[in-house]
């Protein structure tokens, strides 16, 4: 069941790099390797570019005015170290005046020469000096700029509401941190000096050269359309195979992405061959589309640099004729000579950095949009802080969607009193999290009312709220660092003592102990080096740590098997004293208990009641309680 | 290096007329200054010629027919640089895209070929890394080694020659500037590898931070910890900024010095050779072309340098991929007795099997399993999570291989099976299942790619997925997410399991795969097992004790060791293992999605 090219590329080329948080790709036409070594893998250029781009360069360009004293020094060290090359080379010409005027005595002449070297060697260290402070200070500028946008960008993400993070992956948001920030930084830290350095030469040279011989000028002058001309075609063309390439790329990468994940798969079914097949297919596309963005990326070079031979061997020819018949000099034919020669390079400059410049406002313009993305809602002016919260919670009529115009929830009304029992049961998508979701606030409800101790959570500060409600999740999300420290995430304030007595009332405490450096042990990210079970213990030790009188219990033992939760039980029942919880069980076990039971689906409570009332109703739940006998 | 040429073998011609394309230009590039020194040396000053010069100028005459004669072979020169260069790019990227083709194809064959214990060695997500990110730094690499390998030394040492021609006595002078720049470059690299490696790290840390801020989202909100995270991401930030700023400033040392001493020599050229002049030992013209070849030697220098610092780069790369191409795929079919044999009953049967997942680890996955299973049985495998259960049924269709003892399945051992025919008769269903892009239809044709859609419905049916799925808009022709995003874990797993049907295997494996599906639609999926496969085998493992209850046998395992089989009845009365998952689980059924 092969699948034709064209299919395969539909297919994985949506999901190229753009999604992928590692962005592989060819260096970008003229786009040479531009990390330092050990680097993360080079990115090349993106082919969308920005949009609104005066906005964006203002935007950016803010982070580094703020240095306007040393960036007026850098310019100034920049006019200088550029004028002192460009003098530096002229004073070539006086030098072999010097040496080859026969009329003055030898003597005299090596005189001359050592005179006119001094002030060259001083006017080189002068341009070394400002050249290597220009540098060192907009390295400063740049890095620091380069930290406060990361920065800036970390501070908007923490007020982004959950919304966000449920819309966007987490790959998504990180290339925000890696690709574009290292785009940018690699745009201030190179690319402006490059630019302007490289037009401040452009016009010295031009200058130079006019000083130098007006009718060289004119000749170098007329090859400047065949440049122009010549490199925008082949820019154009090189750009489009480019493209080409990496849309080539992105599908076989995409292509190896999944059936290298999923390769045991592809084994049990026996499927290698179909998938070298498709594989080769998707490899032989490329390397035709590979070979023309290389082959038209690279002879670029060659026939700039060759054309500007040309207009050398041009120039060094009329120039010769010109010393003959003209009294032009043999030191200002030197100097002239090579004039031409450089006379293209800040041209390639300029145009090479422009795809940086490009590149780096693109993601300039993404790492702006999430900074401008809608924060959470600030609280009221008068809201309440709410010391000593109880713990009385009432949900009345409470509808929500998470979309608007797909309602989630409708019309949910219950109460939970301080040391009660709340338990949610219910299949997939009935709305079990959702629940929990609203009474921390981390989505906002459409229509009815939630009160805690009578007052309305939007009346009270968010972080007040949240403060009061603990949550034990699903995801067994911890922390790089070492246990104590995950443990004490809780509340930060807690002493060593403190934490290890809610270690030992999750019945944490005998495990952690095992660990090799016990309450120190390094936890690498997301604690890969313990076990389901282990790493949910810390979760509840976490909350058992923290004060709140609201615990939320979402799924919380749903992943680990039935004896390790027996395990489990135990801390959990320390932890819901004293405090009013909410559970949501896969298991009907940690219910059964409950004060309460609320049987959801699709969004509406259809039964409610502790065990015994809900068994003697014979409806849902005891269907779902003893349905594997009547099921069989 | 032999492994390499390899892939260059089929292509060698591009890469020798490549390089060969490359020293075309590069040779134009060291004659040009000559000539220009020629128009002022002979066309100019009329110094007595001699040689080539001579062969020229009797023919065209000193003055200015000479000039245009230097000036036309200059043109000449440039063009035929360019037809060098375009070679050189044509013939390169030829090499190299092919080269890196061929090489992608053979390492992605390979890890086709892997065993699974060779892809759980590397994780499937570093394998991701080589195929896509090694080979691409390798085939840049090439790239630029046929573009620049030979251009560069070749440039410096050309440069190198001419200056000599011209002036040993000046080049002398040259060679003390490269020593010192080649001293300084090594310090700087020295310096700047660690420095960078720092710098890396620090970046690491810095992504780590922002990456578990975004995937704990929920907890750093709930114990209001932003501006603790903000605290943390800042400290992580500034760290990265001062290690930065040091390799940087390393970095930016670089350029001052190469002009430094690019300066110097041009001085010390100028005043010894301007000297020369002076007594008439040095032409003017052989001066400024001298000046000329300085700052080429010195340039190309630095390119060799980029060149070293890629090289590193790229030999870490070359190495991860030939991990990939060294790994012994310890599974093969090579030494099958029966080939042509295929799986046609499903009797199945362990004799003292043994495990451990890696060669030199003590503990054991698994030891000294013995149990036999007859054509058309129900078999359940129960135990708690790591206890050997999943690497148990991986040995029937030789996705591991035992270490000691054998498997049989109809009285075959395993490994005289061709692979092919071995797997053709299992169907599978593993406990980190996955869907791939592409639409239901073309998920479940896995299965059985020449299923008609009769056949596809009715597979679907008995795993209880018809139901979901005609509800979705396009039914049978919806598109699934890579990976299976878009589908809930329940509708996830029936569709594995409906793929896994339409096998039709004599022997059907199912490891944990029903966990996400409720307990009154796993009871109807187990039941069209009964009446669908009835003579197929079925093998369940499973976390619920009703998952199992049912079945003609079921074997309790505890670390490696089978501790128990038997029916439920006789288990419950004699197996404490069993007793307490059962005792941990009833009273307590589940509820589910």
């Amino acid at each position: 069941m092969k699948r034709t090219l064209e299919d395969l590329q539909k297919r994985y080329n949506s999901s190229s790099s753009e999604k992928r948080s590692v962005g592989v790709s060819m260096p970008g036409p003229g786009g040479g390797p531009r990390r330092g070594p050990g680097g993360p893998p080079m990115r090349g250029v993106k082919s969308a570019p920005p949009k609104n781009t005066k906005k964006t360069v203002r935007r950016l360009m803010s982070y580094i005015t703020s240095y306007a004293a040393p960036l007026i020094v850098v310019l100034f060290l920049m006019l200088f170290s550029t004028g002192t090359s460009l003098v530096g080379s002229y004073i070539a010409r006086p030098i072999i005046n010097n040496i080859t005027d026969l009329s003055t005595p030898a003597q005299e002449r090596v005189e001359n020469l050592g005179k006119i070297l001094l002030v060259m060697l001083c006017i080189y260290a002068l341009g070394v000096v400002s050249s290597y402070l220009q540098s060192r200070i907009m390295l400063h500028i740049s890095q620091n700029a380069v930290e406060k946008i990361r920065n800036d960008l970390f501070k908007k993400l923490q007020k982004l509401p959950v919304k966000y993070f449920d819309t966007n992956s987490t790959g998504e948001i990180m290339s925000r941190f890696t690709n574009d920030i290292d785009n940018i930084e690699m745009m201030i830290n190179n690319t402006i000096t490059s630019l302007i350095s490289g037009t401040i030469t452009l016009i010295g040279t031009f200058v130079m050269m006019i000083f130098t011989n007006i009718w060289l000028t004119i000749i170098v002058v007329c090859f400047i359309p065949i440049f122009a001309k010549g490199g925008a075609v082949l820019g154009k063309h090189s750009s489009k195979y480019h493209s080409k390439q990496q849309a080539a790329l992105g599908a076989i990468n995409g292509y190896i992405e999944e059936s290298v994940t999923g390769s045991k798969v592809v084994k049990v079914f026996n499927h290698e061959d179909i998938c070298v097949d498709e594989f080769e297919l998707l490899n032989d596309d490329m390397r035709e589309k590979q070979f023309k963005a290389q082959f038209f990326g690279g002879i670029m070079g060659p026939i700039m640099g060759n054309t500007s031979q040309i207009s050398y061997a041009v120039v060094a020819g009329v120039g010769g004729l010109l010393c003959l018949f003209n009294g032009f000099d043999i030191g200002g034919l030197s100097i002239f000579c090579n004039y031409s020669r450089q006379f293209s390079m800040p041209i390639n400059m300029i145009a090479n950095q422009m795809s940086t410049v490009f590149s780096a406002l693109a993601g300039a313009e993404r790492v702006f949009a999430v900074m401008d993305t809608e924060p959470e809602p600030q609280d009221k002016e008068n809201a309440s802080s709410m010391e000593n919260m109880q713990g009385h919670v009432i949900v009345k009529d409470v509808s929500f969607g998470y979309t608007k115009g797909k309602t989630v929830l409708k019309n949910i009304t219950l109460y939970a009193k301080p040391e009660q029992k709340i338990a949610f049961v219910g299949s997939t998508g009935a709305g079990k999290t959702t629940i929990t979701n609203l009474l921390n606030r981390f989505y906002d409800i459409d229509s009815g009312s939630i009160t805690i101790d009578g007052v309305d959570i939007k009346d009270i500060k968010m972080d007040e709220l949240r403060k009061n409600i603990a949550m034990v999740l699903q995801d067994t999300h911890l922390f790089t660092g070492t246990v104590m420290e995950n443990i004490r995430y809780g509340r930060l304030d807690a002493t060593d003592e403190e934490v290890i007595e809610a270690a030992k009332a999750a019945s944490a405490h005998s495990f952690i102990m095992k660990l090799a450096d016990g309450y120190n042990t390094m936890l690498d990210g997301d604690g890969a080096n313990l076990s389901q079970g282990q790493r949910q213990l810390l979760n509840i030790a976490r909350a058992a740590l923290s004060k709140a009188p609201i615990l939320v219990l979402d799924e919380a033992t749903s992943s680990v098997d039935t004896r390790t939760e027996k395990h489990i039980e135990k801390g959990m029942d320390g932890l819901m004293k004293n405090r009013t919880t909410f559970v949501i069980a896969h298991r009907l076990s940690t219910v059964r208990s409950s004060n309460a039971i609320m049987v959801l689906e699709h969004g509406e409570i259809i039964e409610r009641g502790d065990h015994d009332d809900l068994l003697n109703q014979k409806g849902r739940y005891y269907e779902l309680y003893t349905g594997k006998k009547e099921l069989d | 290096m032999k492994r390499w040429f390899k892939y260059i073998k089929p292509y060698l011609p591009f890469f020798i007329i490549g390089p060969v394309c490359m020293i075309v230009e590069v040779i134009g590039e060291i004659f040009m200054p000559k000539f220009l020194s020629m128009i002022i040396d002979y066309g100019y000053y009329n110094k007595e010629a001699t040689g080539f010069v001579k062969a020229i100028t009797d023919i065209t005459g000193p003055g200015r027919n000479f000039i245009l004669a230097i000036m036309g072979l200059m043109i000449l020169t440039a063009i035929m640089m360019m037809v060098g260069g375009i070679g050189g790019a044509y013939f390169g990227a030829k090499a190299s895209v092919n080269f890196a083709a061929d090489l992608r194809s053979d390492v992605y064959k390979c890890v086709q070929k892997f065993s699974f214990s060779s892809i759980d060695k590397f994780s499937t997500g570093s394998l991701v890394t080589r195929l896509t990110n090694d080979v691409t730094q390798m085939q840049n690499f090439v790239n630029m080694l046929l573009r620049m390998a030979l251009r560069s030394p070749g440039m410096l040492i050309g440069a190198f020659i001419m200056s000599l021609t011209i002036n040993p006595k000046l080049t002398s002078i040259i060679a003390v500037s490269i020593v010192i720049l080649i001293t300084c470059i090594i310090i700087i690299i020295g310096k700047g590898f660690s420095r960078f490696s720092a710098m890396q790290t620090k970046i690491d840390n810095l992504n780590t931070v922002a990456q578990e801020n975004i995937t704990n989202v929920r907890v750093v909100k709930s114990f209001v910890r932003e501006d603790y995270e903000t605290k943390k991401f800042a400290e992580a930030n500034a760290d990265l900024k001062k290690t930065s700023f040091r390799a940087m400033s390393l970095m930016i040392f670089m350029s001052p010095i190469m002009t430094i001493l690019m300066n110097l020599t041009s001085v010390a050229i100028l005043w010894f050779g301007g000297n020369m002049v002076v007594n008439s030992s040095m032409t003017a013209g052989d001066l400024s072309a001298f000046i000329t070849y300085v700052t080429q030697i010195l340039s190309s220098l630095m390119m060799v340098t980029m060149l070293f610092i890629n090289l590193s780069r790229a030999l870490a790369s070359g190495k991860r991929i030939v991990e990939v191409l060294d790994e012994k795929t310890d599974i093969s079919d090579e030494n099958a007795r029966c080939k042509n044999t295929t799986v046609e009953k499903g009797d199945i049967e362990f004799r003292n099997v043994s495990f451990r997942y890696y060669k030199t680890s003590e503990e054991k996955v698994l030891s000294d399993i013995s149990f036999k299973i007859n054509a058309g049985e129900t078999v359940g495998i129960i135990g708690s999570t790591g206890c050997g259960k999943s690497t148990l049924v991986s040995m029937i269709p030789r996705l591991y291989d035992a270490d000691e003892g054998e498997v049989l399945v109809d009285g075959v051992n395993v490994k005289d099976y061709s692979l092919y025919n071995l797997r053709e008769g299992i169907g599978m269903v593993l406990q980190k299942n996955l869907l791939f892009s592409g639409t239901i239809k073309d998920n479940l044709l896995w299965g059985n790619d020449t299923a008609t859609e009769e056949e596809i419905i009715k597979a679907a049916e008995h795993a209880q997925a018809d139901k979901f799925v005609t509800e979705f808009e396009k039914g049978y022709d919806h598109d699934i997410d890579q990976g299976g995003t878009n589908v809930s874990g329940g509708q996830k797993q029936r569709l594995c399991i409906a793929r896994a049907l339409l096998k039709k295997p004599k022997i059907l494996i199912l490891d944990d795969s029903t966990s996400a599906v409720d307990t009154a639609t796993e009871a109807r999926i187990r039941s069209a097992f009964r009446s669908e496969l009835n003579e197929s085998t079925k093998i369940i493992i499973a976390q619920r004790i009703s998952s199992v209850i049912d079945a003609d046998k079921i074997i309790v395992m505890n670390n490696g060791v089978i501790t128990g089989i038997g029916t439920h009845d006789k288990l419950i009365n004699s197996n404490t293992e069993y007793q307490e998952i059962y005792y941990s689980q009833t009273e307590k059924p589940e509820v589910n999605e």
